[in-house]
């Protein structure tokens, strides 16, 4: 097997939290043991929602700040313990781009200077190579330097930030872009142009991507392998097309279900009597990782949780008859066989649970 | 108009809650260009249903709403017909409108968050909105706070009562907003890009709450959305708008079954989908926008339009009915049924024009 280009063991990222008085009150745990590989040229998507920990992975795997605990392999490299100089060096290869491109580019600055700044600080010192690199950049991701590099954030669109963001993430020659909601908050169409480019960048300069989303719709299209993370746990890893035909969490489940689908409109407006969208935990109070639930972070959410989910942390471990790679963390994985069939067979457990 | 002229000043059962009639709104920036933000816009909305508009940012979707609810700035030439139940909204004084805002139309925003007022507590901030529009007793609007939490899903809601912004998450922040927008048992409920903020399964809460309490108090709903999915659940009907203008309007099962226009055919092939192998290219339409201070004489989509024809950039189209329930404007419709998503020039008319331009 090839040499992973990432891998991530048993990273953990806490924070304190200071109640009245400036007291520590709390320790936030945002990722607890996470353990993943990024293989050279393949995509792996980290998927959940708002408060699962997700950025806060991206960026330790980053170094941004170091984790508490656990080791961060880059390269052959580790970067634990690594500062300063050593540390900018081992990571160089390792970039990143945001949801809001607009407010992740200096205000102020000309869009040929932005793109210009990586490669003065790997010390590119010549002007005119300088500049013939950005314009070759700058090209790589559909702007033109004569007619955007002169001007302004502000003077761009939403998708043309972006390009700008990824044109200067490309600048250090990068072998892994971490892309962190980049493409959310674009318009559909602009959406489709972004994801297409960085699909391109892809195959011709041969890179990998960690792609973080709330959505796994949005990434469907990118991703060789995705992770679904719940409250600093992942729940469920896998080749992306056993995790999106064959979900083993119920949590993946539930994601699945939440997105809007086109197909409904054939069968009709969604009526709140609709059974099959009948989402468990509407009613549940949010889990706080400040307080995650013992054993099973997902079990207060969850409908096919039993007394076991409370006492006993449910491993990573392969789905039972799944595929190579597939792995889910949850004592009572659900079992598909037809991919259509989910939503029925879920709701005959519950009644019959 | 006619319908609600014969009956006379009385609403009635059947007639439509929201009349939108030719509406335009230009904006005058300083020392610049007028701004076409929204020109004709036509549709209605009738009791007990949603109407979806689609449309990118810029494309007037938002403009058009507020404009119904008269929340844009005063340098805002409007004109046109907004009629709500019967009554005409456009030229109504500030003060004769704000008795129909929130009574009879309230409306929700993308970003709960800052709707609210974080240095008060939520309970009495809603109790506010109820006590503007009605006079009751502070315990008597109280309760009917505590009634509305129940009614929207909030957890524990005697203790939510007291209990600040910055303390709710973004769904039950937004719950919040719909307890609010609902306190005055409003006929018409805008939700301008209510559910775009929040995750996918928040998401998916909040719609099917509002489609509970739309089969429960009857209202009607216009949903202002740049997701063309989200429609496809939870909308009756869908109004395309590009550039201020309405391309496409039909039925749910209508549009997505017949879509007939370019522009929400490409709208369509670019939404995530589950179904889509990896590795493999989004259709995409190149190009931007058009500039909606320079008034274009043809299709505002022609540039970017893979089926456009040389008419397309020299005479707009009509936006016309050309089949009961489903308007459209194009000279070059895609045909009946085509599969939803396919772009490109895949007629013969093109073929023998030799391409596109």
């Amino acid at each position: 097997m090839t040499e992973p280009l990432l891998r991530a063991h048993e990273v953990v990222q806490e924070f304190g939290v200071r109640g009245r008085g400036g007291v520590r009150d709390g320790v936030v745990r945002a990722v607890s043991g996470v353990s993943l590989d990024i293989l050279p040229g393949e995509t792996l998507s980290v998927v959940g929602e708002t408060g699962s920990g997700k950025s806060t992975l991206a960026r330790s795997l980053m170094h941004a700040p170091p984790p508490k605990s656990g080791e961060v392999v880059f390269q052959g490299t580790s970067l634990t313990g690594l500062r300063g100089t050593a540390l900018r060096d081992a990571r160089r290869s390792m970039q990143m781009i945001f949801q809001d491109a607009y407010t992740s580019l200096d205000p102020l600055w000309p869009v040929a200077r932005i793109v210009a700044e990586p490669l003065v600080a790997a010390g590119l010192r010549d002007r005119a190579g300088r500049r013939r690199r950005v314009g070759e950049l700058l090209d790589q991701v559909g702007l033109d330097i004569s007619a955007h590099g002169q001007r302004r954030a502000r003077e761009l669109s939403g998708g043309q930030c972006q390009r700008v963001a990824i044109a200067r993430a490309l600048a250090a020659s990068p072998a892994l872009i971490i892309a962190d909601e980049a493409v959310s908050s674009l318009d559909v169409l602009v959406q489709a142009q972004v994801l297409n480019l960085l699909e391109g960048l892809r195959t011709s300069l041969g890179l990998s991507y960690l792609f973080i989303a709330h959505d796994l719709a949005l990434v469907r299209q990118v991703s060789d392998r995705v992770a679904v993370m719940y409250l600093g746990r992942l729940c469920e890893t896998g080749p992306a097309d056993e995790v999106y035909a064959r979900p083993s969490h119920p949590y993946t489940v539930e994601l699945l279900d939440a997105v809007p689908r086109l197909e409904q409109a054939a069968l009709g407006k969604r009526q709140a009597g609709d059974p099959a969208g009948d989402l468990p935990g509407a009613h549940g109070a949010a889990a706080s990782p400040v307080r995650p639930p013992s054993g099973c972070r997902f079990r207060t959410r969850c409908a096919r949780a039993q007394a076991r989910c409370e006492a006993e942390t449910p491993a990573l471990a392969a789905v039972p008859g799944g595929s190579p790679g597939h792995l889910v963390a949850c004592h009572f994985p659900v079992a598909r066989t037809d991919p259509k069939s989910h939503e029925i067979s879920r709701n005959e457990e519950q009644s019959a649970s | 108009m006619t319908g609600a002229d014969a009956g006379g000043a009385a609403t009635t059962d059947a007639g439509p809650v929201l009349e939108v009639r030719d509406l335009s709104v230009r904006f005058r920036p300083r020392g610049r260009d007028l701004v076409h933000a929204v020109s004709g816009l036509s549709y209605t909305v009738p009791a007990g249903r949603t109407v979806a508009i689609i449309g990118e940012s810029g494309s007037g979707k938002t403009a058009s709403s507020r404009a119904i609810m008269g929340l844009l700035p005063r340098s805002a030439q409007v004109s046109g017909s907004v009629r709500l139940s019967g009554t005409e909204l456009t030229g109504l004084s500030p003060r004769a409108l704000r008795r129909h805002r929130g009574s009879d139309v309230a409306m929700i925003f993308q970003d709960p968050a800052r709707s609210l007022n974080p240095t008060m507590k939520v309970g009495p901030q809603v109790a506010e909105a109820v006590r503007a529009h009605k006079k009751v007793s502070r315990a008597a609007a109280r309760e009917r706070v505590i009634e509305l939490f129940k009614l929207v899903r909030l957890s524990a809601p005697e203790q939510r009562y007291d209990e600040y912004p910055h303390q709710f998450s973004g769904g039950m922040r937004q719950r919040v907003m719909i307890a609010m927008a609902l306190s005055c048992s409003p006929r018409l409920l805008i939700a301008d890009e209510a559910t775009t903020a929040l995750d996918v399964t928040t998401q998916a809460r909040i719609m099917r709450l509002l489609t509970e309490l739309q089969e429960r108090l009857g209202m009607a709903i216009l949903m202002i959305s740049h997701d063309l999915g989200l429609a496809a659940s939870y909308a009756d009907e869908v109004v395309v708008m590009y550039a201020g203008r309405t391309v496409e309007r039909a039925s749910v099962s209508e549009l997505f079954g017949n879509v007939r226009m370019p522009y929400t055919n490409a709208l369509l092939g670019a939404v995530p989908r589950l179904d889509r192998a990896a590795h493999t290219p989004l259709p995409v339409v190149q190009g931007r926008p058009p500039d909606l201070s320079a008034e274009v004489p043809g299709c505002p989509f022609a540039p970017r339009c893979p089926r456009a024809g040389d008419k397309c950039a020299q005479r707009r189209p009509d936006f016309a009915e050309h089949k009961p329930g489903h308007w459209y404007a194009c000279w070059y419709p895609l045909p009946d049924g085509a599969a939803a998503g396919h772009i490109g020039p895949a007629d013969t008319r093109q073929a023998a024009a030799g391409g596109p331009r």
